[in-house]
């Protein structure tokens, strides 16, 4: 059985900062709870002596030289900003009435 | 008909004779789309300047500055950014937006004098095997339009097969470009992991993610390969080493004796059984034995991890999608939603990616960030990872006795829309033949290999290489290309309904 519960998915939900309603918390803590057992199925041959793999063809770090190059304008950069405040991205208040 | 039916090489050629210009070339395909995609529903965005671009590079030949592919219209997935066009990646939370700049491959693509013809429908952020999880409609098989073109490349692979572009772009991230090409009868490449650069591919898992070609032919494919593959500094997992030209390689494979003695390895467990239709099957083993009667040897090679493969996936991909995905917060570009009331910017980021996202992409966000979380970290995502080195190694002793690896392109062909949606795990095992390749990094080509006989419907097959070897799939993907067109009395794609 897995682990995934209402609670949990409102949670996870929050964390990754997407509204959820009640219906879709309902739906998906079913549906992620079949998933997270179907894949589960990883733990049975991931033994501690097999070493992980992020990346499937290493090439390790890769540097530039440190030369100015072509980069975007203010204008370029902020074309698509829902809205700006001369050459800032503008958002609503970060903490809330306090502020 | 008859400009839109030919290949990429067949236009090319006509292009540099001057038989035909890239205007009427170009215009024709706008006509096709004009007179098909109201049914297929293949693009999502036309590119008004087509006409234009192709006039220019028709002057440019005239003056002997453009030669070769220059001149025959292109289409591109959604999933890669163009200065001139949106590009939304199928999603809402990107409707409309513009980007600041091309593409690699877009860019590389304008500067060989290919014509964008628009872009191409996919599911939402190339989260699906369908494109019916894109935010802006689904795309119509053109076999069947009742029936899915695959996916996330659906849109892509339909338009090539739908002859309303020679040449397109795709993404594979578990199969993406193959699995649309099996069942639209078209060809599909992905490239070695590194291969082709993902610079402004809107990245859906970046260890996983390549841009490959989707064609009619194996030499086409080879062509437009040539053009967007090869290192690219804006990419830090981009391979710097030189390529041979996949061209050639396809061309090699139209000689004759160009399989003899070519070990061509049979991964036992992707081979048939649970889940494989049985004409899936049958075409598969038919394609073998042509191989095998031109001199090829046809091994049985066990692959004991692949089993886990999906399981793998489903974790990793979700994974680093949650992290890749978390930029869409409403502040920098694309949509905003501001709640009622003195909504925070956090308020204004949920409300945002609420409205934004669509369910696939909620569920695989929210599971990538359970395999992310403290306490299920190592027994999760670690796991996984452990897998894919369990995988690579299986490919390392696969290849060490056979040179090319075959396998069905997709357990079975296209099935109906609307019959899977609801069922994410089902849906999810359509990439059980193509999700190794992506964990392992190595290149993999999907090619027609008939038409199932109980439904009449196109059937591919995979053929994968050791990494940094593509040029093998090109070979042996013309190779069998040419054996089966010799049987069927020309191209796969003939005998699909003519739409319009």
């Amino acid at each position: 059985m897995s682990e995934i519960t209402p609670d949990v998915v409102r949670h996870l939900a929050h964390l990754a900062r997407i509204g959820l309603t009640d219906d879709e918390v309902e739906r998906l803590t079913g549906e992620l709870g079949q998933i997270v057992d179907a894949v589960a199925t990883v733990r049975q041959v991931a033994t501690p002596d097999v070493p992980a793999t992020s990346h499937p063809i290493p090439l390790g770090t890769v540097t530039r030289p440190d030369v100015v190059g072509a980069t975007l304008t203010p204008d370029e950069a902020l074309a698509g900003a829902p809205e700006r405040d001369g050459d800032f991205f503008k958002v609503t208040s970060i903490l809330g009435e306090e502020q | 008909m008859s400009l839109v039916t030919k290949s990429a090489a067949e236009l090319a050629a006509l292009l540099d004779a001057r038989e035909v210009s890239s205007v009427e070339v170009t215009q024709a395909h706008l006509d096709r789309i004009a007179a098909v995609d109201g049914d297929v529903h293949a693009f999502l965005h036309l590119n008004a300047d087509a006409l234009d671009t192709a006039s220019a590079i028709d002057k440019a030949r005239a003056e002997g500055a453009a030669s070769g592919l220059a001149g025959v219209p292109v289409a591109i997935k959604d999933v890669l950014c163009t200065l001139d066009m949106p590009s939304t990646s199928g999603s809402k939370i990107l409707e409309g937006w513009i980007p600041p700049y091309d593409a690699t491959v877009v860019a590389r693509m304008r500067a060989a004098g290919l014509v964008p013809l628009g872009k191409t429908n996919m599911d939402e952020f190339a989260m699906g095997s369908s494109t019916e999880h894109s935010a802006y409609g689904n795309t119509h098989n053109p076999w069947d339009l009742s029936r899915i073109p695959g996916g996330s490349g659906g849109g892509s692979a339909a338009a090539v097969s739908a002859f309303e572009a020679p040449l397109a772009l795709g993404s594979d991230t578990g199969g993406s470009i193959r699995q649309p090409a099996a069942v639209t009868g078209s060809v599909g490449v992905k490239p070695t992991y590194g291969g082709v650069s993902r610079y402004g591919a809107i990245a859906l898992a970046s260890s996983l993610d390549q841009v490959g070609p989707v064609t009619r032919t194996v030499l086409d494919a080879g062509l437009l390969h040539d053009v967007i593959g090869g290192h690219d500094p804006h990419d830090s997992t981009s391979i710097p080493d030189a390529w041979p030209s996949f061209a050639d390689a396809a061309r090699a494979g139209q000689r004759e004796g160009a399989v003899r003695g070519l070990r061509v390895g049979v991964v036992s467990e992707l081979a048939g059984g649970e889940g494989f239709q049985p004409g899936v099957v049958q075409r598969f083993q038919e394609a073998l034995a042509l191989l095998e009667a031109q001199g090829a040897e046809i091994v049985e090679v066990s692959a004991p991890s692949f089993q886990y493969a999906i399981a793998a996936y489903y974790l990793i991909l979700p994974a680093e999608a949650s992290s890749n995905l978390a930029k869409f917060d409403s502040v920098r570009f694309g949509l905003r939603v501001t709640p009622d009331g003195q909504p925070t910017v956090e308020d204004v980021m949920s409300a945002t990616r609420e409205a934004g996202f669509g369910d696939e992409v909620k569920r695989r966000i929210i599971l990538g960030t359970y395999a992310l979380s403290a306490g299920y970290y190592d027994a999760y995502y670690g796991s996984a990872q452990k897998v894919r080195t369990l995988i690579q190694r299986d490919f390392d002793a696969a290849f060490a006795k056979v040179d090319v690896l075959a396998t069905p392109s997709a357990p079975t062909t296209a099935f109906p829309l609307g019959s899977k949606v609801d069922d994410p795990l089902a849906m999810y095992l359509n990439d059980l033949t193509t999700i190794p390749a992506n964990l392992a990094g190595v290149p993999g080509i999907s090619l027609p290999s008939g038409l199932a006989p109980e439904d009449g419907l196109p059937v591919g097959i995979q053929f994968m290489a050791p990494a940094r070897e593509d040029a093998r799939l090109y070979t042996v993907g013309a190779a069998l290309e040419q054996l089966l067109e010799a049987q069927w009395g020309g191209p796969l794609l003939a005998n699909a309904p003519a739409l319009a």
